[in-house]
């Protein structure tokens, strides 16, 4: 691994040697485990842990799953109520499965708005961030797979409704549509892809999840500071780093152990709090629900979709303007798509020298709105779109555009940052008060 | 005795302030159940008190699809015991396409059988329903009332079962009287335009439904000498239902609780090798915030 300079693999034995010149794979699982990692990383630094973790279990799952899961129109539904009745551990491996793709999101938020508070986005993590919002829109791909295969009502109709979305695209949506769902309505076709899809998605992502993590050990972690890692000599990046093995895995651990306390608690105890009770009735083309609710992680786009109806004046004047190719369901659609791509583009909307939130007093503010900016509008996706709740959904929606369109390159410009400690070590010691010398060489660990 | 409250923060909000939308507005009571909370397992006396009533009342219109008669004699359930489960089994007729040379023809039921389907279209199926019906996320669709409460589908029963009012006047006032029966929590059915505001909201919560009221003082006779009140009843049949929705619920607590002491001690055995593993690192006597 590149960037920040540590000691390497050394084949010492003959078969050692033998394998290593044929295939370094023991030297490319010792510089991954052991690269150098800013020794002040904070608590919000082990949700990659968690989404690995939580990765693999949901593949894990899933594999059992499908071992007993019928993707056929009149029996999955009674599949998964066989899977939940009559296969040993059935009902824990499904619930863990459904409350899996939970803590997969609560993890990838905390994640993303980590990434946007300490400016991980920024040069030269660009392309660890790219790639991390192609997982994110893979992962939203997959949840909504995954949630249309129990066969109940709001699966049925969500789709429906998700689907229609590509069908709002003028001239060719309506066939982009049919080729989806490989008929003109939500049926046995939609169900065989979108199964075969769900079980196909998973493994593209593992695909890019070890591309990311490539991408950020070529780079080097970020940290709260955003201080870069030392790189002068292996002596001065000792100084900032410490290798990843064991004191990350160890605390990684540690915060997982305590993540998934929580998390086996909500499987347990109360598995269906999240979900939607409408899903335990079987799919009926005939009955649709009075409101149909994507599940609580899609609710934040869900609510700009819905923001812009033909009430609202850029929509009326996109209208106008596009001769009435791009109307109100249109541009809702647009506008859920661009509130991801402004998202995909803030390496390049932020104007900041200063890489940390940490250090930015007026950008701290703005990024606290935008946290709870994304919890109303969470809230107001969840709501029925009539009353006061659009017009919440509205605001909130704006207010998301306006971070990054307007407000990110806006306080590059006209905030005063203050001056971020000179290294890792000093915000370290800062903390945490220097360490006598001797102590340095006997906490490194064995090479 | 118990809580009364109302579940859907619309109605609250809708009388006091008229607001100007119309969200299904239901009453709900908020039960006791033995099975609420991490705790909480089901009462094996009140799923077979249960099981009666869904036998001699419910069962005359409503199925039970996805809940096999061995079930009955399943741990956590109303564990009958295997005789009398395979005499109860032997109640139901069931249709068995293998019988009579390929032509088939009806036998009783056996432990393997699933209970029947309901023929009639307009009374689903009941092995979910407490389930399906879970959802209030009140108020303001925030989960609260369900996470502290453990509001829920069995709520929802026992509500419906006891909600059956008397018609409000502006119903009765009504020309052509509304098909069914008037009841609080129902919120899927008809309801008369005279019964509104001007901005729509409900006057009354509920609706109209078709269903006639199911139970009624002693109209049982339980075996173990319970009462037999409208209202005891309408919770041993939600309990039984939520049974048929979730029959594995005591065994999933029970796998919770496990996973969660175990994964207590795992987190305080690693935050100590963590703290240790940083200690030498950390000069925690200088250490400031």
């Amino acid at each position: 691994m590149g960037g920040i300079p540590h000691d390497h693999y050394v084949p010492k034995s003959r078969a050692e040697k033998w394998l290593d010149s044929r295939l370094p794979i023991v030297g490319l699982l010792y510089g991954t485990l052991m690269i150098p990692t800013p020794k002040n990383l904070n608590w919000m630094w082990i949700w990659g842990i968690v989404l690995t973790f939580t990765l693999a279990m949901q593949i894990a799952t899933g594999v059992v799953l499908v071992m007993h899961y019928t993707p056929q129109v009149d029996m999955a539904f009674a599949s998964v109520e066989h899977i939940m009745r009559n296969v040993n551990g059935g009902y824990m491996i499904r619930y863990f499965h459904m409350n899996g793709a939970s803590l997969f999101f609560v993890a990838v938020y905390a994640h993303m708005f980590r990434g946007l508070y300490y400016g991980s986005y920024k040069a030269p993590r660009e392309v660890t961030w790219i790639i991390g919002m192609l997982i994110f829109l893979m992962m939203m791909g997959t949840g909504f797979l995954g949630y249309v295969l129990p066969w109940g009502q709001m699966s049925f109709h969500g789709t429906a409704v998700i689907t229609g979305l590509f069908g709002a695209i003028p001239f060719i949506g309506e066939s982009i549509q049919t080729w989806l769902l490989g008929a003109g309505a939500v049926g046995q076709p939609a169900l065989n892809r979108f199964f075969s899809l769900h079980y196909l998605l998973p493994f593209v992502i593992a695909g890019l999840v070890i591309v990311h993590i490539w991408a950020f050990h070529t780079t080097g972690n970020n940290n709260p500071t955003g201080v870069e890692v030392r790189r002068g000599s292996k002596e001065e990046a000792e100084k900032d780093t410490l290798p990843f093995w064991p004191y990350f895995v160890i605390k990684d651990l540690f915060a997982l152990a305590v993540i998934l306390t929580v998390f086996v608690a909500v499987v347990g105890f109360m598995p269906n709090f999240l979900g939607h009770p409408d899903n335990y009735i079987e799919a009926n083309p005939l009955a649709t629900p009075p409101h149909i609710v994507p599940e609580w992680y899609f609710l934040p786009f869900y609510a700009i979709l819905r923001a812009f109806d033909n009430t609202v004046w850029v929509v009326i004047f996109a209208e106008w303007i596009s001769f009435g190719i791009i109307d109100a369901k249109f541009f809702g659609v647009l506008a859920m798509f661009g509130s991801i791509a402004v998202m995909a583009v803030v390496p390049w909307l932020d104007t900041s020298s200063v890489r940390s939130g940490r250090y930015r007093p007026m950008f701290k503010w703005w990024f606290g709105i935008l946290c709870v900016d994304f919890i109303v509008l969470m809230w107001a996706g969840a709501m029925p779109a009539e009353g006061i709740y659009p017009t919440i959904a509205l605001i909130g929606a704006s207010y998301w555009f306006a971070y990054f369109l307007v407000i990110l390159p806006l306080l590059g410009v006209i905030e005063k940052p203050m001056t971020p400690p000179a290294t890792i070590e000093d915000d370290f010691n800062a903390h945490y008060g220097p360490q006598a010398a001797s102590e340095t060489s006997a906490a490194t660990p064995a090479e | 005795m118990f809580r009364r409250l109302t579940l859907s923060a619309a109605i609250a909000f809708g009388m006091t302030t008229g607001a100007a939308y119309a969200a299904a507005e239901t009453y709900i009571e908020d039960f006791e159940f033995s099975f609420e909370g991490p705790f909480g397992s089901y009462d094996t006396n009140q799923l077979q008190r249960g099981l009666q009533i869904y036998t001699e009342v419910c069962s005359a219109c409503h199925g039970l699809k996805f809940v096999a008669f061995r079930n009955l004699s399943d741990e956590g359930g109303p564990s009958l015991p295997e005789d009398q489960m395979r005499a109860y089994a032997e109640f139901y007729e069931i249709f068995d396409e293998a019988l009579f040379d390929g032509e088939g023809d009806f036998r009783p039921a056996a432990p393997a059988d699933y209970f029947p389907e309901s023929n009639l279209s307009n009374a689903p199926d009941l092995s979910l329903m407490a389930k399906a019906r879970a959802g209030f996320s009140g108020p303001y669709g925030t989960g609260i009332n369900q996470f502290f409460k453990g509001m829920g589908g069995p709520e929802y029963i026992a509500s419906l079962m006891t909600g059956y009012a008397e018609e409000p006047q502006c119903a009765l006032d009504m020309e052509t009287p509304m098909d069914g029966f008037y009841n609080m929590a129902f919120s899927a059915g008809g309801y008369p335009d005279e019964c509104k505001y001007e901005d729509g909201s409900h006057k009354y919560p509920g609706s109209w439904i078709a269903m006639a009221p199911p139970l009624y003082d002693d109209a049982i006779e339980f075996n173990d000498g319970h009462p037999a009140d409208a209202e005891s009843m309408a919770q041993d049949v939600a309990a039984f239902l939520m049974w048929t929705a979730e029959p594995k619920m005591n065994a999933r607590k029970q796998a919770g609780l496990t996973g969660v002491i175990f994964l207590t001690v795992l987190s305080v055995l690693l935050y100590l090798t963590n703290k240790r593993l940083w200690a030498p690192h950390k000069n925690a006597s200088k250490r400031k915030d």
